[in-house]
């Protein structure tokens, strides 16, 4: 059986004298007030699950620029905006038609303000042992096994995550079995709909890859506005989005996550990752949207021998904030991560990167290698970097580095010198920046749109 | 090769250029014509590379007197890659790394650039392999250079071998050397000058920017220049060099500049 609950209300009224504290439990209060579908053997594990996520919710405050992990990113401009939960809201497939990849034209799911839209997804080229849908469909057994998954990665009490936890509205189930090699690229599509009112909207997923199974995964998070979307002078909103993604061992994940919210958009963003022995996992994380944007990418491994691939692009311009902090947290022997981060910032705006490498003493023979560039287009804009290891562990081999450029004259002059014009010059210098890492991006369309996408932003 | 009817590529005029504000060259003289083939030697500092650069339209020299004539016509105020469009090839002393741009794909937007200018049709990607493919031999580079990216990686040989290949590629009708010879061992200057005297033809008119006496028994030039604090100190045939060899650079310091100019 389905069931539908929301949460009562565990909160006492806000007292006088914590008006830091009022914001969050204001969100706390729309969150409180989603419902979610889900067989009801798990139901009041879930509906527990949320409840405790409030409690923690309510034992903290709004990151601050105070706090280390918010050193560089301001929320205020978020704050100032009063939202409402993100309405039920009905699309039409021409909507979406530029959002979708031909690639996976047949194996394409499809999340409306964070709920499971059938009409709009079409499964029909999966192989059998492999679940998509949302929570409702997953099947009881299944679902009776995610209660030891769900929510348990380490970080899950972390504000936003927390939010995310107490007020998604569904969650988009991607559950492999053993043994399954999944050849065609899954499309987990998240469309916000913006309209005239300022919403959050609280998209959830989780992904769990069996023994030795193996998966392409497209994560994309756009919207449905009136103009297009890469511009401003729409209406604000909020997405604040966690996917939790567990690979047990030999496991193989090439994650695709594109990030390609409106340009009034706030997007924070989770991924956690768990890796068990000998998995395998790879990210391209593309953050081209959103007035700002908090991308925290968590890898923490489970297990010897896994190895670890983060490619990273942010492409920002305008006033934008593009924030990214990423972790990878070894606790075993053997383990391989490479972590190549590159930024494009243009105009006012502002990148940031945080990457930490932890090697305790438990994860001998790592080799781990992390490298974050920048390319800075105007004279005002900003990244702030900071790639950072932590090493215990005696016998490792472990690199890290940071870069900061610009289009140097004498590059373009050799170009022209070739006949070639300053404006081409300057393309072809940028597509090479960003093309490091589209090129390792799986799914060609999305290389070639993405190139565009690139092109459009960065050339004026 | 001299010959006495040879249409002017090229004619510089009491040339004068800054850099940052600094005057560099102080007064050049200079005329090129067709079939020949220029030496131009000096210290470190003379102003040898400066001129090569104010000749390709480097924004970061200002060029504040005399003019630059170009097959007739005063190049000043064209931007690099016109001069580039109309046959003036800068060799550079330094080529610069590209990363994520093969050199076969610059080669062919820079090749089709030239095309497009001339006003024919642009190479499609298999046309213009088999084009460079034959080019290839003229530096005696293998084709597995033309997938790696834009001197990303390559040797200081490597680099100067794919200057000439870029020069085989826009057939210019004034190629410049920036000290192309400069840090090479001898089989990769004798593959460099081989190059050059493949190109070297008698439409076309180079100019050898070179430090070192060494490149001119590999390429014989018609005519060498010294240049001494940013002027031609002195000019002559091809034992001027062999003079510099044997005696330095010092002997410009015995003779004043103003019997020098006296004399010439």
């Amino acid at each position: 059986m389905v069931v539908e609950a929301a949460l009562n209300p565990i909160l006492p009224s806000t007292g006088e004298g914590d008006r830091g504290n009022a914001y969050l439990k204001e969100l706390l209060r729309l969150l409180e007030g989603q419902k979610v579908r889900s067989h009801s053997e798990i139901a009041g594990w879930l509906q527990e699950l949320r409840q405790r996520a409030a409690y923690n919710v309510t034992k903290q405050r709004m990151p601050i620029r105070k706090d280390e992990e918010w050193r560089f990113t301001n929320l205020s401009d978020l704050q100032q905006h009063t939202f409402t939960a993100a309405p039920t809201v009905q699309l039409n497939a021409p909507d979406i038609e530029l959002l979708t990849i031909p690639e996976a034209a047949t194996s394409q799911a499809v999340f409306v303000n964070g709920r499971f839209t059938p009409e709009l997804s079409n499964l029909t080229a999966l192989p059998e042992g492999i679940f998509v849908g949302n929570l409702a469909q997953l099947p009881v057994e299944q679902s009776l096994k995610l209660v030891k998954y769900f929510a348990h990665i380490e970080g899950a009490n972390e504000v936003f995550t927390a939010l995310n936890t107490v007020g998604f509205p569904d969650v988009a189930m991607v559950w492999l079995a053993q043994d399954v090699i999944v050849e065609q690229p899954l499309h987990l599509l998240f469309v916000t709909v913006v309209e005239d009112e300022v919403i959050l909207t609280s998209p959830r997923a989780a992904i769990i890859a069996e023994p030795s199974s193996s998966l392409e995964i497209v994560e994309h998070y756009a919207a449905v506005t009136p103009g297009c979307p890469d511009q401003t002078g729409n209406t604000p909103y909020w997405t604040n989005a966690v996917t939790e993604i567990w690979l047990e061992e030999n496991a193989q994940i090439n994650h695709t996550r594109n990030q390609r919210e409106s340009g009034d958009g706030f997007h924070i963003g989770k991924t956690a990752v768990a890796q068990h022995r000998s998995s395998r996992y790879t990210c391209n994380a593309l953050s081209l949207g959103a007035k700002l944007s908090r991308h925290n990418l968590e890898v923490w491994q489970q297990g010897e021998q896994t190895e670890t691939t983060l490619n990273g692009l942010t492409i920002a311009g305008r006033e934008q904030t593009a924030d990214t902090h990423s972790l990878i947290a070894l606790d075993f022997p053997h383990g391989k991560t490479d972590q190549l981060h590159k930024c494009v910032i243009d105009d006012t705006a502002h990148a940031i990167f945080n990457g930490k490498v932890y090697v305790p003493q438990n994860a001998q023979l790592t080799n781990a290698a992390q490298l974050n560039r920048n390319l800075l287009l105007s004279p005002k804009a900003r990244v702030d970097t900071k790639p950072q290891l932590q090493i215990t562990a005696d016998n490792v081999k472990c690199t890290h580095g940071a870069t900061i450029s610009q289009i140097e004259a004498d590059e373009l002059f050799y170009l022209q010198s070739r006949g070639i014009n300053a404006d081409s010059a300057r393309s072809l210098l940028l597509d090479a920046f960003a093309a490091e890492i589209l090129n390792r991006v799986p799914i060609l369309s999305l290389r070639k749109r993405l190139a565009q996408c690139v092109a459009c932003r960065t050339y004026e | 090769m001299i010959k006495e009817n040879s249409p002017v590529i090229l004619s510089v005029r009491n040339l004068t250029a800054n850099v940052d504000g600094t005057p560099i060259l102080k007064g050049i003289n200079l005329e090129i014509k067709a079939g020949e083939i220029h030496a131009i030697m000096g210290r470190n500092g003379s102003g040898k590379s400066t001129f090569s650069k104010v000749l390709a339209g480097h924004p970061d020299y200002e060029v504040t007197g005399g003019e630059i004539i170009y097959q007739g016509e005063n190049i000043l105020e064209l931007e690099p890659e016109e001069r580039a469009l109309k046959g003036i090839f800068l060799a550079f002393q330094y080529p610069l790394e590209i990363p994520g741009v093969s050199n076969l794909d610059f080669l062919r937007v820079a090749y089709n650039s030239r095309r497009k200018h001339s006003g024919l049709e642009e190479l499609d990607a298999f046309d213009f392999e088999d084009l460079v493919e034959e080019k290839l031999d003229v530096v005696q580079m293998k084709a597995s250079f033309l997938n790696r990216s834009v001197n990303e990686g390559f040797s200081g040989g490597e680099k100067k071998r794919n200057e000439i290949l870029q020069m085989a590629l826009l057939e210019p009708t004034l190629g410049i050397l920036d000290e192309t010879d400069s840090g090479l061992d001898i089989d990769a200057l004798k593959i460099v000058a081989n190059g050059v005297n493949q190109l070297a033809t008698e439409e076309n008119a180079m100019v050898m920017i070179t430090h070192y006496q060494r490149l001119l028994n590999y390429i014989e030039p018609d005519y060498v220049h010294v240049m001494r604090d940013g002027t031609i100190a002195t000019s002559g045939g091809k034992e001027l060099a062999l003079e510099l060899e044997n005696r330095g650079y010092e002997f410009l310091d015995e003779e004043s500049p103003e019997t020098a100019e006296v004399s010439a």
